[in-house]
């Protein structure tokens, strides 16, 4: 089957690449781009670790069809950092014990950017509805919400994007 | 129809490691050419901490920073044996194997100083900051990197450690059954608190209390974190996660996480932990590790819960709303 020709930018770097018909944006990423920071769990829709954002919104790439990103921005965890510095979401992370194993993490860390940028003040149950598409078998997600709530309590203070 | 307030309560012993065929682990360390130090295991890290517990366990025996030493662990080709992580082993077997290998690569470091200074080795203590400084003359100092520098380039000598932990093997004693299964014990005690909804069977787990005695809490933030995410996964087993929901009859069983029910962040519910430290003399640096004690109390205490909220009294897990609505009918309520 002939492959399509897609662009997009991915964290702010213009890419193009040659994709199968039906290829997933996951695949894509991972195997065609070699940005492994979304990671492959379920690979249909149900664990959130694969979460990205395309032109803001939150997408779970395993089920979000690699040509459909053609044209658009792609925002993974590997583009959170500013260089050397990292997010204020991962800092955050880091700071309050928000993983064990880290696998959850990345889709973690998509799902609160994405609520963080619609919601720069959000309440503890805003929190927990933002990541309630992602599991994490580690933690018991208390940190992980704690950590939400301290990087944005941070990022009001502070201001950064 | 009505909500239903209960209390349940659930105490652990638990055993730290076991003992068919003596649980060993091992560990190697040695220097790098700059000072550094690797720590070589097959220990698996899933996220307990392990490679974390390691590094403090290195760094406090070798007398250097923490972050002058690295963990490189979970490849069985490169790294020493060890037995794995299962039996809440982990702190206690491999961190005393680490204790005896960086002692060996500690010894080692002191004579290759005391060369350089020309003095004894046993006159030798280090600052833990990276320098190694003779007794009761804290001008004569020599950095770590120096003295890794000075072994390996000039000395010929390494710096280097093997470590291995063994409990003596323990049979079984053929007339009465008796062994001794495990060196340590931790201990746990927890009360869980819950709301049961007679119409639904629904149970709502309100709030959770505990207290765990771990030895030495050789990395505080990291047993907590443990404590937290362990018992999330207790609570889970405990009201909502199985492979065969009607075994031994196999139908209805999970092929996804559709339809393997996990609790989510919004069934999240308070947990207050108090930590006591009792060190365990042959533990490392006293710690035993909360390993698996974790999640287990969690599953009586809530089945306890349940029977004192309704009176109903389940005896295999998950406890589902159907199972605690077959025991309302069947008492007659
Ligand atoms: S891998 Fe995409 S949701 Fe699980
Ligand atoms: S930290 Fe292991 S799945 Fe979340």
């Amino acid at each position: 089957m002939a492959k399509t020709p897609i662009a997009f930018s991915l964290n702010g770097m213009e890419r193009s690449m040659f994709v199968d018909p039906g290829q997933n944006l996951l695949d894509a990423l991972r195997r065609g781009v070699g940005d492994l920071s979304p990671k492959y769990g379920c690979a249909q829709g149900t664990c959130g670790t694969c979460s990205v954002l395309v032109d803001g919104k939150l997408q779970l790439a395993c089920i979000t069809l690699a040509e459909a990103v053609a044209g658009s921005s792609v925002t993974t965890t590997a583009g959170l950092a500013d260089g050397s510095e990292l997010h204020p979401l991962q800092r955050s992370f880091m700071d309050n014990f928000a993983a064990q194993c880290g696998y959850c993490t990345p889709g973690m860390l998509m799902a609160a950017k994405a609520l963080l940028d619609r919601n720069p003040s959000p309440q503890r149950q805003d929190v927990v509805e933002a990541i309630s598409g992602n599991l994490c078998r580690c933690t018991g997600y208390e940190p992980i919400i704690d950590a939400i709530l301290k990087a944005a309590a941070f990022m009001r203070t502070r201001g950064r994007p | 129809m009505a909500l239903h307030r209960g209390r349940g309560f659930a105490c652990v012993n638990y055993p730290i490691g076991m003992n068919l065929g003596g649980d060993p682990s091992q560990a190697l360390v040695h220097s790098t050419p700059d000072g550094k130090f690797m720590v070589t295991l097959s220990s698996i890290d899933l996220g307990q901490g392990m490679k974390s517990v390691t590094r403090q366990i290195a760094a406090e025996t070798l007398g250097v920073p923490v972050s002058d030493v690295y963990v490189d662990t979970a490849d069985s080709d490169t790294g020493p044996h060890c037995m794995g992580s299962f039996a809440s082993r982990g702190t206690h077997r491999v961190g005393n194997a680490v204790i005896r290998a960086a002692t060996e690569a500690r010894t080692q470091m002191l004579q290759a100083a005391a060369e350089e200074l020309e003095v004894d080795a046993a006159d030798l203590e280090t600052d833990g900051e990276g320098g190694i400084r003779v007794r009761g003359a804290p001008q004569r100092t020599i950095s770590v990197a120096d003295v890794a520098v000075a072994a390996q380039f000039k000395q010929g000598r390494t710096l280097s450690g093997r470590g291995i932990f063994l409990v003596p093997p323990s049979e079984v004693d053929p007339e009465t059954g008796e062994m001794s299964p495990v060196t340590c014990f931790a201990h746990a005690a927890m009360a869980v608190e819950v709301e049961v909804d007679d119409e639904t069977g629904m149970v709502r787990v309100i709030e959770i209390n505990s207290a765990y005695e771990v030895g030495r809490a050789l990395n505080p933030k990291l047993v907590e974190q443990q404590l937290v995410g362990g018992a999330w996964m207790g609570l889970s087993h405990a009201l909502y996660e199985t492979t065969e929901p009607y075994y031994p009859d196999r139908d209805h069983l999970p092929v996804d996480f559709n339809t393997y029910l996990m609790p989510g962040p919004g069934d999240v519910a308070p947990h207050n932990i108090a930590v006591l430290e009792r060190p365990a003399e042959d533990a490392p640096f006293g710690g035993k590790g909360p390993g698996e004690m974790c999640a287990n109390p969690v599953l009586p205490a809530v089945a306890n819960a349940v029977f004192d909220a309704v009176g109903v009294r389940c005896d295999d897990l998950p406890i589902t709303p159907e199972k605690i609505l077959r025991g309302l009918r069947a008492n007659g309520s």
